[in-house]
């Protein structure tokens, strides 16, 4: 290996007796959720930090190895659990690869927008924690109340607002309700200003900009070394998004851009977070507009057995590249599922991102990173 | 007799009365804040208790005395004990020089408890005492999020107190006073708010008075989101509250000394404008409370609309900016006195 990601603990200060452990989490108000990181601090600069995970640990890939393909869909709801669309497109379009079933163009185009409302309603959640984090409370309150207006869209089309079992293998549950693109449109038309709204309270903010400028850089080569996907590595400009890379559902019919960083700090990447809200409403409306009609279901078995082999999905979730690695052996049930969470993966650079930093930058890091421990921990 | 009924009676009532209404002004406060941050956020705020809330502090304040009193085992008991009193007292006593009213009011005993001709010093020196609470409580718990909350406010409090000095020695230099009566009763005679003659020592004031109230954005002892509570982390119940009484107390505290170095104390707008004399219908004390209530809105609008600065940041703010320019500003206003007045 060339350069050492993690850098060398200097001597000196390791047996420098000023040292102090300390522990934040699992119950800390900014790990978001149950994380421990594991702090030791020379008087309030971070000189090591060590992540112990799996306080929600579910077995969700063992549950789902026995149980039918259909039946696995819910339990992807709970993996990213502010990010429940996301998730069962990857798992359903996974399944739909492994029959070779070819879903109809208004399901590939429902799928997508709802996609899209979730990427907004996921870094909505970003945001209001984030900023929460540095202790600007207002976005926070503000972010929720563009979300709610995305859940009950969700409450809507799919029945419920947080877990909500969004696809089936093959099609949809129903189709749009009446009214529903409306309501989608009069979001649409919208969010663009309250978008400003949070920009209006933080992008140009003196405090905001001393808080998130060149804490947490990490370098395009580091990022691309440690794995990372998703905001956190097109913050360091490092242009790779699933949803031009590899197309699936509609994508490859709409048009929008990749927001990239430069510098690779936490305030590029929010930047970055904060247009991709934006591309992702041009999607939605680009999707309203063209909406096909036709089908919401595909002709796919009754009983789901796909053919013997191994398979790998990918999708672009609000949180970087979700995938789904599922081995069958031609049975009802899946062999091995595997999930790429991107949050796991995007986590190892905390170690790298947090050193030398202050306690206080340790949350603006943890927030910058977006994880969810549902899906760390699975 | 009559040294007994003027040095003892009369104060011992105003005192009664001042800590009666501050208290009540206390408790009051949480629920301004309350609503006016919700109506910031777009949402109520207290509606449970009473109409629209009303009575939703004195339901917290009963919670606070009901709840379990905790004393972690590890904990310096007598000094964790008496920490959150040595934070609440000092707010409360700075209250005994501040004037309410014209000395002539109040059948002539004059709108304070008592006018001391050191009174501005003395209101610096206790009101800096609050912050001895917080170290020792933060230092008592014996806690590592107290501890690093305790230093936190004992390294902000340094950084902060001398700008302030600095920043309130120009209105001294105008007023020429340190009395609190004499400073308001010279911004009538001179027929100017000294805000607008010393606008800096003004700012300079405030910010910090912002930041030793540990409120947002300056609220580094605390901060939830990092320190978890910071200092009070292992207090609950009624010792929580006291500290969480002194911060409001301590609000209260920085706004009405603002008010009476640079808005006028009681003085209405305009003192020397007869034209709007109208304006007296309006008794000097409710001036004096409508002016602080501005100020006190404004600490809650802050709150809701700035994220919270980095420990080094504070720092490099208080000495490099506050202190060379509050300096300044002495200067300044030294050497234009000195050569046209």
């Amino acid at each position: 290996m060339e350069h050492d990601i993690f850098g060398a603990i200097d001597e000196k200060t390791v047996l420098d007796a000023n040292q102090v452990v300390i522990n934040m989490g699992p119950q800390h108000p900014s790990t978001h959720g149950v994380l421990r990181v594991k702090l030791t601090l020379d008087g309030e600069r971070v000189i090591d930090t060590d992540c112990i995970i799996g306080y929600l640990h579910r077995g969700t890939e063992k549950i789902v190895e026995n149980r039918p393909y259909a039946a696995g869909v819910p339990y992807f709801d709970r993996t990213d659990y502010v990010a429940a669309v996301s998730n069962n497109l990857g798992y359903v379009e996974c399944v739909e690869k492994m029959l070779g079933v070819e879903v109809p163009p208004r399901v590939q185009y429902i799928r997508t927008m709802m996609t899209e409302f979730q990427r907004i309603a996921s870094h909505l959640l970003w945001l209001g924690t984030h900023a929460l984090d540095i202790g600007a409370m207002t976005v926070f309150l503000y972010a929720f109340r563009e979300r709610e207006e995305i859940l009950k869209l969700f409450e809507a089309l799919f029945g419920a607002r947080l877990t909500i079992h969004a696809f089936r293998i093959g099609g949809l549950w129903q189709d749009l309700p009446v009214g529903f693109l409306d309501a989608c449109r009069r979001f649409s038309d919208t969010i663009g200003e309250h978008i400003n709204e949070y920009e209006g309270l933080l992008t140009n903010n003196r405090i905001w900009l001393e808080r998130t400028r060149d804490i947490g850089v990490i370098s395009a080569q580091d990022a691309i070394d440690l794995g990372l996907t998703g905001p956190v590595l097109r913050g360091s400009g490092v242009n790779y998004d699933v949803r031009k890379a590899r197309p699936y559902s509609a994508y490859a019919d709409f048009d929008f851009d990749i927001p990239l960083g430069v510098h690779g700090d936490t305030y590029d990447r929010y930047l970055v977070r904060i247009e991709e809200m934006r591309q992702s409403n041009r999607i939605i409306q680009q999707c309203i507009t063209r909406m096909p009609t036709g089908p919401i279901r595909a002709k796919a078995p009754r009983v789901i057995k796909p053919p013997v082999g191994e398979y790998y999905h990918s999708v672009e979730g609000p949180k970087g590249e979700l995938g789904y690695y599922i081995v069958s052996e031609g049975k009802t049930s899946p062999y091995r599922v595997r999930i790429r969470p991107p949050t796991f993966i995007n986590l190892q650079a905390l170690k790298k991102l947090v050193k030398g930093h202050l306690v206080a930058d340790v949350v603006a890091i943890i927030g910058t990173l977006d994880i969810v421990l549902g899906e760390i921990d699975r | 007799m009559n040294i007994l009924v003027n040095y003892v009676v009369i104060p011992l009532v105003k005192i009664v009365v001042i800590v009666a209404i501050l208290s009540g002004g206390i408790a009051y406060l949480t629920l301004m804040e309350r609503k006016v941050i919700a109506r910031l956020q777009h949402r109520l705020g207290p509606m449970r208790v009473g109409w629209h809330g009303i009575l939703q502090p004195i339901a917290d304040g009963l919670k606070f005395i009901i709840k379990e009193d905790i004393i972690p085992i590890k904990a310096d008991r007598f000094v964790f004990t008496i920490a959150p009193g040595i934070s609440l007292v000092p707010a409360f006593i700075v209250f005994s020089v501040i004037p309410f009213g014209p000395p002539d009011s109040l059948w002539g005993t004059g709108g304070y408890v008592t006018d001391v001709n050191i009174a501005l010093l003395f209101a610096v020196a206790v009101s800096s005492v609050g912050v001895l609470g917080v170290i020792l409580g933060g230092w008592a718990s014996n806690s590592k999020y107290p501890l690093l909350g305790a230093l936190r406010s004992s390294a902000q409090m340094v950084s902060y107190e001398v700008a302030m000095g600095f920043g309130i020695i120009g209105v001294l230099l105008v007023a020429n006073s340190l009395s609190l009566v004499e400073i308001v009763e010279k911004q009538r005679s001179m027929g100017v708010w000294f805000f607008f003659v010393q606008p800096i020592a003004f700012l300079i004031y405030y910010f910090c008075g912002m930041a030793e109230t540990n409120r947002l954005p300056f609220d580094l002892p605390e901060a939830e989101t990092e320190l978890v509570g910071g200092f009070h982390t292992e207090y609950s119940g009624f010792r929580f509250s006291l500290f969480f009484i002194a911060e409001y107390a301590n609000m209260i505290t920085v706004s009405s000394l603002a008010v009476t170095l640079f808005f006028g104390g009681w003085l209405r707008p305009f003192s020397s404008v007869a034209a709007l004399s109208f304006l007296d219908i309006i008794p000097p004390p409710l001036w004096f409370v409508i002016k602080v209530l501005i100020f006190l809105y404004i600490f809650i609008w802050v709150r809701g609309t700035l994220p919270r600065f980095r420990f080094d940041q504070l720092m490099r703010i208080g000495w490099k900016v506050f202190l060379p320019v509050a300096m300044a500003n002495v200067m300044v206003t030294g050497a234009i006195l000195l050569k046209f007045l």
